[in-house]
């Protein structure tokens, strides 16, 4: 009699094991699954422009201007290069004052870049005079990359071990000491990663620099104001459309150049990020 | 040494220096500046928009009616203002396109960024989950324009000549599935492209959540006899919900603002609603892009009026969702909110 209602239960016990291992085994496929496929478009938008990007690459592109739809990117790779730089070395004193002083602007993150564009537009563009330009796109990219770095540099500062500012305060130091003798240079990793992601985000951008910067197929003169000045992005919008392959490999050029220094800059801050985490394990 | 005559010569110069330029008062002041851009901003838009805001009253958001007027007619004056003969602005296709791509953005996004998240923080060991992660988040780090590219080179011709078809003649009697199916540009194609931009912020913030978790909650519920995904799917998860909706709401925010994407598979369209899922649509964010070379045309300047007041419309929304998602947010922990 006890043995036979144990063997009902283990067959009863059985059964549900069996419905719910599969109902695991679903779980678990749906959700790899959904992993896999968000990891293949990665992989296939990446082979698009690796493939496609290095078929286009000619020694042309890198030595000659845009001419029409053809020529090279040499005026936009410059002008990347000065919109970014400009508009980095524009947001990093700012973005670490923030970052140090613990100031809340992460709601400029969720400002689409478009709106910061047309912002720079009535403001700089129009209302200043200074038209498309380098100096209205660089400080463009720089509101749009302000809050990463402070939210790096405050996210890096909260790490260094309270003890470490505690004794140099103890020591007689000053706030200025404190933070640029002490914290900065502990935090320094962390920072570098929020400069290097906004660098890589200003590299990345285009929306608000067709409303600033505008566009122009010549080498950048020097000029801050009234001059427009090109960028790699813009001619991945607007080379693409267009029915000819020279202009499509310009295209495809930019994209593999932009989306690289994208990837290799992502890589190396997570590398960076990696070891200044290392705080935590000490403090 | 005191310079400022006799009057002044009690007054601790030194002492008010030290203060106002303080190194801590510096910093101050440099981040208050930051702080108040988004005010300026907001300003600034407004200020320069009032005319177009004037002019075009209520009718801005509920008529189907962007029209720069006759641009080689003689200026007339409607308000006050100085208009093109035949312009008026109304937006309610860019705000039925931005809602729209939107919500189906957050359809494919959600499912897949809590089936990834659940996968990554549970399903792969510890040691190598950083690394896998970021393979996905590495999806937020690819610029705008790229993703454009990639639509405009692969998603469009592949769902216009390959999929959208087949949905037509299988599923064409479900609603907005009925053909004509178009040539690819349009609704969800936008939606699509935008879900996989707006995706690893969801699996990125919830994986962290999941994985920090107490793990006294799964232990408790393994003992109670729930295996390990019962224990992900009926307790951890549900813990986690705050951080969903949290997340899901900022990433809405960032697809309402998506520009280069959208305007490069999106279709363009001008003063008409989608009525299927393959219509070609505009966002206010694409269109700000699209429309400036012929609001430029526009001597009178309204057209450009207008389109700050789509973007003061566009600013004003945003501000309004990553506030809401901020409130949810902000017990859970600032370091959620990271980039990747």
């Amino acid at each position: 009699m006890a043995a036979g209602i144990a063997e009902i239960e283990a067959t009863a016990v059985h059964s549900v094991t069996r419905l719910r291992r599969f109902q695991d085994y679903l779980g678990w496929s749906a959700s790899a699954l959904a992993f896999l496929l968000l990891g293949g478009a990665m992989v296939w938008i990446l082979a698009i422009v690796f493939v496609k990007g290095l078929d286009s690459l000619t020694p042309q592109v890198l030595t000659h201007v845009t001419e029409g739809t053809g020529g090279g990117l040499l005026n936009a790779i410059e002008g990347t290069m000065v919109l970014a730089l400009g508009g980095v070395l524009l947001a990093v004193p700012p973005g670490l004052a923030c970052g140090i002083y613990l100031a809340e602007i992460d709601v400029l993150v969720g400002v689409p870049s478009i709106v910061i564009g047309y912002f720079g537009y009535v403001t700089m563009v129009v209302m200043l005079g200074w038209q498309f330009s380098a100096a209205a796109g660089s400080v463009a990219l720089a509101i749009i990359s302000l809050p990463y770095i402070s939210r790096t540099t405050e996210m890096a500062l909260r790490e260094v071990p309270r003890g470490l500012r505690e004794a140099a305060y103890a020591l007689g130091a000053t706030d200025r000491a404190v933070v640029l003798g002490i914290s900065v240079p502990a935090a320094l990793p962390g920072i570098l990663t929020g400069i290097l992601l906004a660098l890589a985000i200003s590299v990345g951008e285009t929306a608000p620099l067709l409303y600033t910067a505008g566009w122009s197929s010549y080498l950048w003169n020097g000029h801050l104001i009234k001059e427009p000045i090109g960028y790699l992005t813009y001619v991945i919008w607007a080379f693409i459309t267009e029915p000819f392959a020279s202009a499509q490999a310009l295209a495809y050029a930019a994209a593999l150049f932009v989306t690289l220094f994208v990837l290799v800059i992502s890589v190396l801050s997570r590398l960076l990020l990696d070891q200044s985490v290392g705080w935590r394990g000490r403090s | 040494m005191i310079s400022g005559g006799p009057i002044l010569r009690g007054f601790r110069w030194r002492w008010l220096r030290n203060r106002l330029f303080s190194f801590r008062s510096l910093t101050a002041l440099l981040a208050s500046l930051v702080g108040f851009i988004l005010v300026l901003m907001v300003v600034f838009l407004a200020l320069y928009a009032w005319p177009a805001v004037r002019l075009n009253g209520t009718g801005f958001l509920t008529q189907n009616s962007w029209n720069l007027g006759n641009l080689y007619g003689n200026p007339i004056t409607v308000h006050g203002q100085q208009i093109l003969p035949g312009a008026e602005y109304g937006i309610l296709f860019l705000i039925a396109g931005t809602l729209l791509s939107t919500a189906i953005a957050l359809l494919i996004a959600v499912p897949f960024g809590v089936g990834a998240a659940m996968f990554l923080s549970e399903g792969v060991p510890p040691p190598v989950r950083p690394w896998i992660s970021f393979f996905v988040e590495l999806l937020a780090a690819i610029p705008s324009v790229v993703y454009g590219l990639w639509g405009y080179v692969v998603v469009i011709p592949f769902l216009g000549h390959h999929i959208f078809p087949l949905v037509v003649r299988w599923l064409g009697f479900l609603p907005f599935l009925g053909g004509p199916a178009g040539s690819g540009y349009g609704l969800f194609t936008a939606g699509f492209v935008l879900s996989l931009m707006i995706v690893p912020l969801i699996t990125a913030t919830l994986r962290d959540a999941l994985v920090g978790q107490p793990p006294e909650l799964r232990d408790g519920a393994m003992a109670l006899g729930a295996t390990r995904f019962e224990a992900l799917r009926t307790v951890l998860l549900p813990a986690a919900r705050r951080v969903l909706v949290g997340s899901t709401i900022l990433a809405t925010g960032r697809a309402l603002g998506e520009t280069m994407a959208v305007l490069m598979v999106s279709g363009n369209a001008l003063n008409y609603l989608p009525s299927n899922i393959y219509t070609p649509i505009s966002t206010m964010a694409s269109f700000i892009v699209s429309q400036l070379d012929s609001a430029l045309q526009d001597p009178t300047g309204m057209a450009v009026r207008s389109l700050a007041e789509v973007a003061l419309v566009l600013c004003l929304i945003s501000i309004v969702v990553n506030a809401l998602a901020r409130v949810l947010l902000h017990y859970q922990g600032r370091h959620l909110l990271r980039a990747f």
